[in-house]
């Protein structure tokens, strides 16, 4: 009981990161039209950011800065660049030229600072454990990773639902032209929106810095997962990536704590772990096969 | 002479013609590598031209190619395991290591693969097309991953390579010819196919599926079938890149390899017959050279796509053409959504609902 409490909080947690990669990357895609594979790379940006800052400075509230900012500059700048240039084509075109970027960048950070990991500590104020039910203490830090998901959750359904800005992304998804006419920037407002995704993907890097390790190619690992969550969701459905991600992480997390143990019953220990791994990894492509066969634009889809 | 040289199959015969002399130039040149190299290229040329019967002729984004190529490999590695150990497969399926069994049952399992992966994922268009090949060929590169038996992580090695038809296939040369000669084949299928009433209405659905369906065609079979075809071939490059390589790992199919092979597709020139090939050599010797400069290669490959993808469309062959002062046989592209007429959707998206108010 205790060990499934843990595990439904680390599948909740594993599932707010992937929503804070996912909601920029499904407001990108229903306002831009655009598949960006280097949303990994953005997040991998913030975490290195935040890494080195902390380990040059000590200050917890200044890495945390540097990884935002990081990504956000950069990420403004590489739709400044590119990624402009890639609205009107079709998906392939996009597919390939954001794949080309994630090679350099990748590439780019193993210039920087080398193939190995670097690793990261939990801000002091943040370690030590917090007894969430009695005889079940939990990691006061993955509370927090929660507790900051939810917040941007809803701070990005106030900013869409509540803010003239949001309108204005709201319309520009719908009713491109139409906005354009009415004399909003357009492209300023496809700027600050990548800028804000960018920013995002960069908070959940630098999240995910001290409990996984830093390295080069740690965003494809996620970034695929988090492809994975906005199709389930109903691509440029925020709502939808919120719902996606929590039900990705709940299932993969509840899978890999579970099926190892399970194949152990029928077969040879070390072989059921691999197996198992195997199996738990399969899981959440199989979870979106099966929503897309059912459900072919997601289970919230944004324009229906 | 003029139409001759206009004809994009004298081009092809001119290549491969040429190419079937690199074994021998090669040891002039003093750089017996060249031979390797070029069976590599050979064999991702056919990988290549395969996906480019779904992105070219189709218009039907399949990130998840390398699966196919992965599957022909794994039919490969593991008969040769079985071989060696002397245990059936599955306890009714001797091992081999002849490629004349292995190869056509890697085509064939190729084929089951895409067949089944295809029926599932051609119901969905447009993104989540892109995503679902995508999700399956991962879910087929983490249970090749887990499958410890037959090396997962660190794969297969295959020491004992077999004579096939009295030809010694661990002769470098000897093996290039065979790619070569396999490519030369498939490359006239495709031909034949992107001729046929079959290549037509593959074109058909990328230019407009909706006005295939308005004129009576159902495409969903004719997608299907084309889909089957380029996992086959993936397939067969698979199961010769083992032979080449006498390796077999998860590797093969990692999703970078299916981004690899669009990257040829679009490098030597969407929708063409030469294309494919002319970009896995583009590729594979652009990786080559630059790994040779520095060990940072990527760094450069990378803006390079995006320049290319940018500034260069119809890839090589486009350059080819505009030399030769000629347009594209296969320049229709969707046109971007904003540019749409009414009434009109871009190729690969499915039919929207009317919006419904009130």
């Amino acid at each position: 009981m205790a060990l499934l409490l843990e595990q439904l909080l680390n599948g909740i947690q594993l599932g707010v990161t992937l929503f804070l990669l996912a909601a920029g990357l499904t407001l990108v895609f229903g306002i831009m039209g655009v598949i960006n594979l280097a949303h990994g790379s953005l997040y991998m940006i913030g975490a290195y950011a935040a890494a080195v800052t902390a380990t040059a400075t000590g200050s917890a509230i200044l890495s945390l800065l540097a990884g935002l900012a990081a990504a956000a500059a950069i990420g403004m700048l590489l739709e400044y660049v590119v990624l402009r240039r890639l609205y009107a084509r079709d998906h392939l075109d996009q597919v390939l030229a954001t794949f080309g970027l994630i090679l350099f960048f990748n590439q780019g950070m193993v210039l920087l600072f080398g193939r190995q990991p670097l690793f990261v500590n939990v801000p002091e104020a943040l370690q030590g454990f917090v007894r969430v039910l009695p005889g079940i203490d939990y990691p006061i830090y993955r509370l927090v990773i929660i507790l900051v998901g939810l917040l941007v959750a809803l701070g990005l359904y106030l900013l869409i639902q509540r803010t003239r800005i949001g309108m204005l992304v709201r319309a520009g998804a719908t009713h491109r032209e139409m906005v354009r006419a009415l004399g909003v920037d357009v492209r300023l407002l496809y700027t600050l929106v990548f800028g804000l995704g960018a920013l995002l993907a960069g908070l959940a890097g630098l999240m995910a810095g001290p409990i996984l390790s830093v390295q080069p190619g740690m965003g494809e690992q996620i970034l695929i997962t988090t492809f994975v969550v906005v199709v389930i969701g109903g691509i440029g459905s925020v709502r939808g990536a919120l719902f996606g991600a929590v039900l990705v992480g709940l299932v993969d997390t509840i899978l890999r704590a579970y099926v190892p143990g399970l194949l152990r019953q029928v077969m040879e220990g070390s072989e059921a772990d691999a197996l198992g791994a195997g199996l738990a990894s399969m899981g959440v492509y199989l979870l979106m096969a099966l929503v897309l066969l059912v459900k072919p634009r997601g289970l919230f889809p944004a324009h229906a | 002479m003029r139409n001759l040289l206009r004809d994009e199959r004298s081009w092809v015969v001119l290549v491969l013609a040429l190419a079937a002399f690199i074994p021998v130039l090669a040891p002039m040149l003093d750089s017996p590598a060249t031979v390797g190299l070029a069976t590599r290229i050979a064999i991702y040329a056919i990988a290549a031209s395969s996906l480019n019967l779904l992105l070219g002729q189709g218009g039907l984004v399949s990130f998840g190619h390398a699966a196919y190529f992965g599957l022909g490999g794994y039919v490969v590695g593991i008969l040769y395991a079985h071989y060696i150990s002397e245990e059936p497969f599955l306890g009714f399926i001797p091992g081999s290591n002849d490629l004349l069994v292995t190869m056509p049952l890697a085509i064939l399992v190729g084929g089951i693969g895409a067949a089944i992966i295809g029926a599932l994922s051609l119901r969905t268009a447009g993104v989540q097309f892109i995503m679902i090949t995508l999700a399956f060929a991962q879910m087929l590169f983490f249970l090749f991953v887990s499958l410890k038996t037959y090396g997962g992580d660190d794969g297969l090695a295959i020491r004992r390579v077999a004579p096939m038809l009295g030809m010694n296939l661990r002769d470098p040369a000897t093996l290039y010819w065979l790619c070569l000669g396999l490519l030369a084949f498939w490359l006239f299928l495709m031909d034949r196919i992107a001729r046929s009433r079959f290549g037509r209405i593959l074109a058909g659905v990328r230019q407009g599926e909706r006005r295939m369906a308005a004129i009576g065609v159902r495409t969903y079979p004719y997608k299907l079938v084309a889909f089957v075809i380029a996992g086959m071939g993936a397939a067969m490059a698979g199961a010769l890149m083992v032979n080449y390589a006498r390796f077999v790992s998860p590797d093969m199919m990692h999703w970078t390899k299916s981004g690899e092979l669009m990257v040829m597709v679009i490098l030597g020139g969407l929708g063409t017959l030469l294309g494919p090939v002319l970009g896995a050599a583009a590729l594979v010797g652009l990786e080559y050279t630059l790994a040779g400069l520095t060990e940072h290669w990527q760094f450069i490959l990378g803006p390079i796509l995006v320049v290319i993808v940018l500034f260069a469309r119809g890839g090589l062959m486009g350059a080819v053409r505009r030399i030769a002062g000629r347009r594209l046989p296969h320049e229709a592209q969707p046109l971007p959504p904003g540019e749409l007429p009414l009434g009109e959707l871009p190729s690969g998206e499915l039919p929207r609902e009317p919006a419904r108010h009130g």
